[in-house]
């Protein structure tokens, strides 16, 4: 490479990332700023927006309900998908297709479209299981199919799963041995990218539960906006910059994780 | 397998109950008459909205997320900077919905911190009207998740690219533009209209960021959706509701399997 095409590139990628960097950041910055404005316009910054987070009833019940969700549906969606996957890849690989299908399904059926075959279903729920917020889980666990069987599908890939688990057989051990002393130690970071991915949907997700008529966190921020801005912007950026936090961890983390992983042919 | 019986129950019965009720008319039988009641100027309005949003947005995404890739890609592969635009991007790709309609009302709503400095600046961006609750305005709001999804997926193909070849086009007398416009770009082009698409999609299907934004409704067909589901007004036509899903899940499901080959084409030369 010569040396003025070096500077154009270096001047286009400094010019590209402060515009970018700009156009993103400005609006979180502004949520802040907002988030800390007094009542008038002269007012000095407060963080009474913040405070009033804690004494709004709805924010915290919804935001204990998201984070119950949270948990339930990356705790379900591992021990419905992860058992499946292993079980396709090693015994029906003929129906892998199928299975890949399904779940990545979910990605050509809108939020909004699939909530409206939902409606009769969760009416039903409603009258005949339970009248809990929790049921949502059961949506959400479709919704964050496509992402989770991503990841799981890419760490599976990366594993001898066939020699790893016909070792562990042939020394006497059970399925769920495998399942639990096996794969999962095998694939660390593809399982935390899949339960943060899933804990990231479900805190941010507004289109199902209020249309089924569900308070979760979203819902009720949205609520709370109508009448108190100020407090729900706070709450947004705050779960904003959580999602943000979590991430960062999982991509220093995840660095050091892939490096464990068993690689055939080579010591662990 | 409990994972089969899952899915059967929570998404393929509610498809078939969206597919089978679009089509059955209100006293039973088959019909086509809820499509008939899509054929009304504000359905059409919506659509066309919809329509025209979901693509600014996308080729706007498009582009701008396939420049930053570029920059991205021509930094150091495994440094600092590449990782965290990665995973800021994953985040942002994900902030839909009501917080992202927040940060937009606090950045350049009438009272918003942008808007207000440039105001004391003697900018007025609002001179012609409020633009922020109408198409402009939604669109901007768009771009702002769709340029981290271009990223994300368009940084693969980015990254097939082999510096050989442009060495081998500078070594056959070839100039920059000679790359880009015949070596770079046909190889690149199947790649980015498939990413373009998969945003559309993408912006098609969003719901949450519209309905937190225009709390009193609009002409968007997600919206015509959530009024038929909630309306209290009870003329009840969940018919017309599972109509428009259908409507939106067959858009959808053409957009993707066009994505689906064109990234099978990209395939062939960049991996």
């Amino acid at each position: 490479m010569n040396r003025s095409r070096r500077l154009k590139l270096r001047v286009f990628r400094t010019v590209v990332l402060l515009v970018m960097g700009a156009f993103f950041l400005v609006p979180i910055g502004a949520m802040l700023e907002f988030s800390t404005r007094g009542n008038s316009v002269t007012a000095p910054r407060t963080l009474e927006a913040w405070v009033q987070i804690a004494q709004t009833p709805g924010l915290v019940k919804g935001i204990v309900t998201s984070l119950q969700l949270a948990v339930i549906t990356s705790l379900g969606m591992l021990v419905l998908l992860l058992p499946t996957m292993v079980w396709v890849r090693l015994r029906l690989p003929q129906i892998s297709r199928i299975v890949e299908f399904i779940c990545l399904l979910p990605l050509t059926v809108p939020a909004i479209a699939l909530v409206v075959g939902l409606k009769p279903l969760y009416i039903w729920i409603n009258i005949n299981v339970t009248p809990s917020v929790l049921a949502l889980a059961f949506a959400y666990l479709i919704l964050v199919l496509p992402y989770s069987y991503r990841s799981l599908d890419a760490g599976l890939a990366a594993i001898d799963l066939k020699t790893l688990s016909e070792a562990a057989r042939s020394l006497g051990a059970g399925w769920g041995t495998v399942m639990l002393r096996i794969v999962i130690p095998n694939m660390p970071s593809a399982i935390l990218n899949a339960s943060l991915l899933s804990v990231a949907l479900v805190l941010g997700e507004y289109t199902v539960a209020s249309l089924l008529n569900f308070q979760n966190l979203q819902v009720e921020v949205a609520y709370v906006g109508l009448t108190n801005a100020s407090t729900s912007t706070a709450v947004a950026v705050g779960a904003l910059l959580l999602a943000f936090v979590l991430l960062m961890v999982l991509t220093l983390v995840g660095g050091r994780l892939q490096q464990q992983h068993y690689i055939p042919g080579q010591r662990a | 397998m409990p994972f089969f019986v899952f899915v059967g129950l929570f998404l393929l019965l509610p498809t078939a109950i969206v597919l089978v009720g679009s089509m059955t008319a209100p006293g039973g039988g088959f019909s086509l008459t809820n499509f008939a009641g899509i054929n009304k100027p504000y359905m059409v309005k919506a659509f066309s909205l919809s329509l025209s949003v979901s693509a600014v947005s996308a080729v706007a995404g498009a582009f701008f997320g396939a420049v930053l890739a570029y920059a991205v890609v021509t930094g150091n592969p495994s440094g600092l900077l590449r990782r965290s635009i990665m995973s800021a991007s994953g985040v942002l790709a994900q902030f839909g919905g009501v917080a992202l309609a927040f940060a937009f009302i606090a950045t350049i709503s009438t009272v918003g911190f942008v808007t207000v400095f440039l105001k004391d600046h003697g900018i007025d961006i609002y001179a012609k009207g409020v633009w922020l609750y109408d198409a402009p305005g939604i669109t901007l709001i768009y771009v702002y998740f769709q340029i981290p999804l271009m990223v994300l997926v368009f940084l693969p193909a980015l990254d097939g690219i082999r510096p050989q070849w442009r060495e081998a086009t500078e070594s056959l007398g070839g100039s920059t533009w000679h790359y880009w416009r015949y070596v770079a770009g046909p190889l690149l082009a199947p790649a980015f209209l498939g990413c373009t698409l998969l945003l559309f999609a993408n912006a098609f299907s969003a719901y949450a960021t519209v309905a937190a934004l225009l709390t009193n409704g609009g002409v968007y067909v997600p919206l015509q959706i959530q009024a038929l589901l909630t309306g209290e007004t009870e003329q009840s036509q969940p018919g017309l509701a599972q109509a428009l899903a259908l409507s939106m899940v067959i858009i959808v499901v053409v957009v993707m399997t066009l994505y689906a080959l064109l990234q099978r084409r990209t395939s062939r030369w960049l991996r």
